[in-house]
């Protein structure tokens, strides 16, 4: 404990000390000026970089969502709608519910499917296997991938009359099933691909979970004649609930940027609709609809802002209590 | 240690059996990317792909690697990557540096914010950010499109921004874990702020430095939707999303599709391949805490 002892104080140091933050850490030592300026800099400099291109854009969407603006012109021609496109996009825009239920199937697709997938590789490889690293390996080499390449090496497996699904099921010559065409099953292919690649990632933090397991934990179950089942779901899971939380936290991150897969197989269009589509749509289509855009930006951030409050709660409750 | 399972060897072969065969269907699409790449055009129009391949050849690698231009696209990606993962980690472990070794009133509002920002979908900021980007001028020797929109500079810079929430957050995490007398050490010994974080405090998280470094890379380099929207000039794409325009002009046939896309994957599987033990302690350092 190094609270007992107290700080050196610089000498010549008119700084005044913060003694109201004393009794909280004893970390608080006061700065000489030109030590104050560096470190102002040294926070100053990066917040100011992280802020302008964050936070005020993040906070300029909310603005733009009450406005139509055609981005032609400056801000004076801006003109105000108030709830106009949130009432049209709820009410008369097609894409936006398909889009909304799109994400919510993905949302819940990696939510169950890669969880659990990961979940149980990790406690199989949670012992000292023999080529143990080779498997793990194997298992989240995907993740070096970016989910646009995903896409495009999935589309090799799942083309008509070539890909290798077809083929293997013996339905290419015959009556070729078109995965990534019909919108009925495309989101599902499309969800398989994108849960290959984030059944290693779950599968890594629960194995670094798994290893901060006490081992003392297992075998006090084990000598209570506990067996694997109740010693996993009684004594190992309890333990994992934090990384339970960056599971979710991490997935529904991953679920809500989806973008990258969609747009390289069809531009997320025909079945494949997604929030993030259709907000990068009107930048990069034709027509530039700011405030529509901006609209739907917002109701992204609003299904963000839960997960992320709950995180931030969950991970800086301790702090605040330190 | 982990106590010895009771379970009989045939458990062990049938748990071996299964990992073997989860890693290869894993892998399954990868290998099949790597066998269409090597088989030429001819063989796979006349027998299909689902066939054995009449002969193995690299040139659709070659062809990859000159009809797409694969080189010029490889260096736009290190103009951007390169210099956005060394700022983003100075920036962060100053930042980080700031929050976990003082006590100042922002201390926990400022972690928050980084935090938070690396949590936000991209989309919700990429109208507004194009605007801003739209009108920031830049002088013709900086970007030749005047303005921050278009430039590889924007790139860098929103690479920075965003990704400096992650490494502050893990950065911080990490250095509270450095006991306070080292600092308190060097402060005795009259070094100033900068010398304390540089000298003193930098040097010990080499760990996490490493780590982030790895991951990153990774994350910057397989970037596709800043660039897509930020980088409005073909030839200033970075390679990921400069294959998604090449899809549609050069690569008329699979194979080359499947060697281009092998080709883009090289660097990161380098990177995964030498530095896996980084790569890992990178994507687990922020979860593992608590």
């Amino acid at each position: 404990m190094t609270a007992s002892q107290s700080p050196p104080e610089p000498a010549g140091t008119s700084a005044p000390s913060p003694t109201s933050r004393r009794g909280r850490r004893r970390r608080a030592t006061a700065l000489a000026p030109r030590d104050k300026l560096v470190l102002g800099l040294m926070l100053g400099i990066p917040s100011l970089v992280h802020i302008a291109l964050v936070w005020v854009p993040a906070l300029g969407s909310i603005g733009l969502s009450f406005s139509s603006w055609d981005g032609i012109g400056g801000f004076a021609d801006i003109e105000w709608v108030g709830f106009g496109n949130y009432v049209d996009i709820f009410t008369r825009y097609p894409r936006f519910w398909p889009a909304v239920q799109h994400n919510l199937t993905w949302l819940l697709f990696l939510l169950v499917a890669p969880t659990a997938a990961g979940l149980l590789l990790a406690v199989l490889l949670d012992r000292q296997l023999r080529f143990g690293r080779i498997y793990q390996s194997a298992l989240y080499l995907p993740m070096v991938l970016s989910l646009a390449l995903v896409g495009f090496i999935w589309q090799l497996i799942y083309q008509p009359e070539q890909g290798l699904l077809n083929n293997v099921l013996g339905t290419a010559s015959t009556d070729p099933v078109n995965w990534l065409g019909d919108p009925d099953i495309n989101l599902y292919a499309v969800l398989v691909a994108a849960g290959w690649r984030h059944t290693g990632y779950v599968m890594l933090l629960y194995l670094a979970g798994l290893k901060s397991v006490d081992p003392a934990l297992k075998e006090a179950a084990a000598l209570d004649g506990a067996n694997a089942w109740q010693t996993f779901f009684r004594v190992t899971f309890p333990v994992l609930k934090p990384v339970n939380v960056v599971v979710l936290v991490v997935t529904v991150i991953e679920g809500l940027r989806a973008f990258d897969i969609v747009y390289v197989i069809n531009k997320g269009r025909n079945g494949l609709e997604l929030l993030s589509v259709l907000v990068t749509d009107n930048i990069i289509g034709e027509s530039s609809r700011i405030g529509w855009g901006s609209a739907l930006a917002v109701v992204l951030l609003l299904i963000s802002l839960g997960f992320i409050v709950t995180y931030l709660i969950q991970v800086f409750r301790e702090e605040g209590r330190a | 240690m982990t106590f010895r399972p009771r379970s009989i060897p045939l458990g062990r072969i049938a748990l071996h059996v299964f990992l073997v065969l989860t890693c290869l269907a894993t892998l399954a699409p990868l290998l099949w990317a790597l066998y269409a790449s090597l088989r030429t055009y001819d063989d796979t129009a006349r027998n299909g792909y689902f066939s054995v391949a009449e002969s193995l050849t690299f040139d659709n690698f070659t062809s990859a690697w000159t009809q797409a231009d694969l080189p010029h696209y490889y260096l736009n990606t290190l103009i951007v990557t390169l210099p956005a993962l060394l700022l983003v980690l100075l920036l962060s472990s100053m930042v980080a540096f700031g929050v976990s070794r003082f006590s100042f009133r922002f201390n926990l509002v400022l972690l928050m914010l980084f935090t938070a920002g690396n949590l936000l979908p991209q989309q919700v900021i990429v109208t507004p950010l194009y605007r801003l980007y739209l009108l920031t001028p830049l002088p013709r020797w900086l970007s030749d499109s005047e303005v921050l929109l278009d430039s590889q500079l924007g790139l860098v810079l929103i690479h920075v921004a965003f990704q400096s929430g992650f490494c502050v957050f893990v950065l911080s995490n990490y250095m509270k874990t450095i006991p306070n007398e080292i600092g308190e050490a060097a402060r005795v010994d009259g070094a100033g702020v900068f010398r304390q974080y540089w000298q003193v405090i930098l040097p010990l998280c080499r760990p996490a430095l490493a780590a982030l470094a790895t991951l990153e890379f990774t994350w910057i380099y397989n970037d596709f939707l800043w660039a897509l929207v930020l980088i409005q000039t073909g030839d200033k794409m970075p390679i990921t999303s400069a294959l998604q325009n090449l899809k549609g002009t050069f690569f008329v046939d699979n194979n080359l599709v499947a060697a281009g896309s092998l080709l883009v994957a090289l660097p990161t599987l380098v990177v995964f391949f030498t530095l896996q033990r980084q790569f890992i302690g990178g994507l687990t350092l922020g979860s593992t805490k608590g």
